[in-house]
């Protein structure tokens, strides 16, 4: 049997103070537009203007004229697709690899009280001024091939050499990129998490929600926003990322970045870099854009169903 | 046909419970029983241990000493998952990317509720607490007063012994937190079984729903009783003056009576040894305008030092051999002019001993 009973009529009308008209801007002032110029100029002549002529030279084939050819002849080379193959490659798993990662270790340092937490913290602050490559020779020192772990283990099994062989592979390269780019994911994460209501993990966990439930369905989808931020700074980040390729002197993996250095610098072919550049670049702005999308249609279907 | 709505009636017994952190003691030594379905309120000043002894009972403070007992269990040592409580706390804390129907149900899908039974109780919960048509909104939708209502069925949907409440009006109005108590104290009515523990620093509100109030003090269970004892018969100063306003006047026990600064008092003593120092103690709306024979009621004359005019009242303020009094009278149509002599009065039964305080006068 049932107790409820209901004692006040439960309208429908949305609550005024609580929905808002989204996309409303305040009116602009006139000839507000002119504080854009100067910046816009600066922009178009240190950034647009070196671009365009990056474009420019892609469409130049080197007998003279501007055509497509260059783009027909790059993107039937081999190597070339090779290159995109293992960037895109590299690029997802160092992402996946950093986003887990993060995760874990920005849920561990936000909730999980521990000696030195803070110190750590901050220490991920520092982390993100460090330069990549320093990252990967730190790991050279770790597990090259005349590095502590290989040592180490020479000096207990008397072999002439470690097992730690993987640094010149693209697994090195995922390694060194993941350690790297982390703290690019837990920075924003750790932002979020501090900006949770302690009261809701309360109430969940009152509610009989475990810890991992908690995470699972009260912390992540909250930090949501924040993690996809992350995550996408590093997919776009990892899709550029030269110096930690180099720095491994991994000569089987051959990114984008490292293609367009080989072209340019090693073979002296200009144009052909330049489309390499291009499709880099077009590939950095298409993941771009569509993280905007999907998080401009999560936000929209979220506002569509609140208003429902 | 729907199961109740609660669990089987449980108590929550304080057996000595002390929490602190570092060296600073932020509950200390509490004792305290509240009865199966009881609404007791802790009733305190900031930094009293109130908001402590809440959190121990949920789970979300470790105390250092004692024991806390649900239902005759105890539950010390574990985790807040495990006890079976609802909370509902100050900032509503709903979680802000469910919908109304998903934060209510999301202590029944944690407690692995029959999936058949979760949309039932919902439902229901929804319905107590009148909220039965904004399911399908979420959080950001609703009004402060809305959302602390589906942070009430969210807490009732998991049917539970115990319901612990954290100052959940203080984030309102007034308007609606005067709303919100008819619907707590309705919703009290409706769910004898559920006990609750009602954290607030408000009087009236502790006044207005609790079957009992614990007053606390600097980590400490002051005084405790109905609303009524406490009111008309407090045992501390302390209590005299958070709950509700008081005349705190420094006296010394005589025989049939006490001495304020020299004049006699007709008052009930009690058990205090003549020659004693004590505190007595008047509610202002007990004290009337003029002087009266000695048979019927004790007279204080004074000088009228300040006058407030509230609408139905007026609050007269005298000085009565070097101590303030307040009376709360009924609207005078000729409000005496400050400064002149004024006589009030009180009746002896209206009046009550209480151990002395070290600071005397009313407090307000």
């Amino acid at each position: 049997m049932s107790s409820a009973t209901t004692t006040r009529p439960a309208t429908a009308a949305p609550h005024p103070e609580a929905v808002r008209a989204p996309g409303k801007r305040p009116a602009r002032r006139p000839g507000a537009a002119l504080w854009a110029l100067p910046p816009v100029a600066a922009l178009a002549l240190v950034f647009l203007y070196p671009l365009a002529l990056v474009v420019w030279q892609s469409f130049s084939p080197e007998d003279g004229g501007h055509s497509t050819a260059p783009y027909a002849q790059v993107l039937a080379e081999t190597s070339f697709r090779d290159a995109l193959v293992t960037t895109v490659g590299i690029a997802a798993g160092a992402t996946a690899g950093a986003v887990v990662l993060g995760s874990l270790l920005a849920l561990i340092i936000a909730f999980v009280p521990f000696p030195g937490g803070r110190a750590f913290a901050r220490f991920i602050d520092v982390f993100l001024s460090f330069p990549s490559f320093l990252i990967t020779l730190a790991l050279l020192f770790l597990y090259g091939t005349v590095g502590i772990a290989n040592g180490l283990w020479s000096d207990v099994t008397g072999a002439a050499s470690g097992p730690f062989d993987f640094l010149h592979t693209p697994w090195g390269v995922l390694l060194a990129e993941v350690t790297y780019f982390t703290p690019f994911v837990m920075r924003p994460l750790l932002a979020a998490f501090a900006q949770l209501e302690t009261g809701q993990l309360e109430a969940a966990a009152s509610l009989g929600a475990r810890p991992a439930r908690i995470v699972r369905t009260v912390i992540l989808p909250e930090a949501l926003p924040q993690l996809a931020a992350g995550g996408a700074l590093v997919l776009v980040m990892c899709l550029n990322e030269f110096g930690i390729v180099l720095f491994t002197g991994a000569k089987g993996v051959v990114t984008l970045p490292v293609l367009v250095y080989t072209k340019a610098i090693l073979d002296g072919d200009y144009t052909g870099a330049c489309v390499v550049a291009v499709v880099n670049i077009a590939l950095s702005v298409a993941l771009y854009a569509l993280y905007r999308y999907v998080m401009a249609r999560t936000a929209a279907g979220g506002h569509r169903r609140a208003a429902a | 046909m729907t199961a109740p709505l609660t669990a089987p009636p449980s108590g929550i017994r304080f057996d000595g419970v002390q929490v602190a952190y570092g060296d600073t003691v932020v509950l200390d030594g509490l004792d305290l029983t509240v009865e199966p379905g009881e609404f007791m309120a802790l009733l305190g000043p900031s930094g009293s241990g109130k908001t402590t002894a809440l959190r121990a009972v949920g789970g979300f403070v470790t105390p250092r000493r004692g024991r806390i007992l649900i239902g005759g269990r105890d539950v010390t040592d574990l985790p807040p998952y495990r006890r079976g409580i609802g909370t509902v706390v100050q900032n509503y804390a709903l979680f802000p990317h469910m919908k109304v129907a998903d934060n209510v149900a999301f202590g029944l899908k944690a407690q692995k509720a029959p999936r058949e039974e979760i949309a039932p109780r919902v439902r229901e919960a929804l319905e107590m607490t009148g909220m039965a048509g904004y399911a399908d909104r979420h959080p950001r939708e609703l009004s402060g007063g809305q959302q602390q209502r589906v942070a009430l069925a969210r807490a009732l949907a998991i049917r539970p012994g115990v319901l612990l409440l954290d100052e959940p009006l203080s984030a309102l109005d007034a308007t609606l937190r005067s709303d919100m108590m008819g619907e707590l104290a309705r919703l009290h009515r409706e769910l004898p079984d559920v006990t609750i523990l009602y954290v607030t620093h408000d009087q009236v509100e502790a006044l207005t729903l609790a079957d009992r109030i614990a007053v606390m003090d600097a980590a400490r269970l002051q005084d405790c009783g109905t609303p009524q004892e406490l009111y008309r018969r407090p045992r501390t100063a302390f209590t005299a003056s958070f709950v509700g306003t008081a005349n705190l006047l420094p006296v010394t026990v005589a025989d049939g009576g006490v001495d304020l600064a020299g004049q006699r008092l007709t008052v009930p003593t009690g058990d205090a040894v003549p020659g004693a120092t004590a505190t007595l103690c008047v509610r202002p709306h007990l004290v009337g305008v003029g002087a009266v024979p000695a048979a019927d009621g004790n007279t204080l004359r004074g000088t009228l030092t300040g006058i407030q005019w509230r609408g139905a009242t007026h609050r007269l303020t005298a000085e009565i051999s070097g101590h303030r009094v307040l009376a709360d009278v009924r609207e005078l149509r000729e409000p005496p002019a400050l400064g002149a002599g004024i006589d009030l009065h009180f009746a002896p039964g209206d009046a009550v001993l209480v151990p002395a305080q070290l600071a005397g006068g009313a407090d307000v």
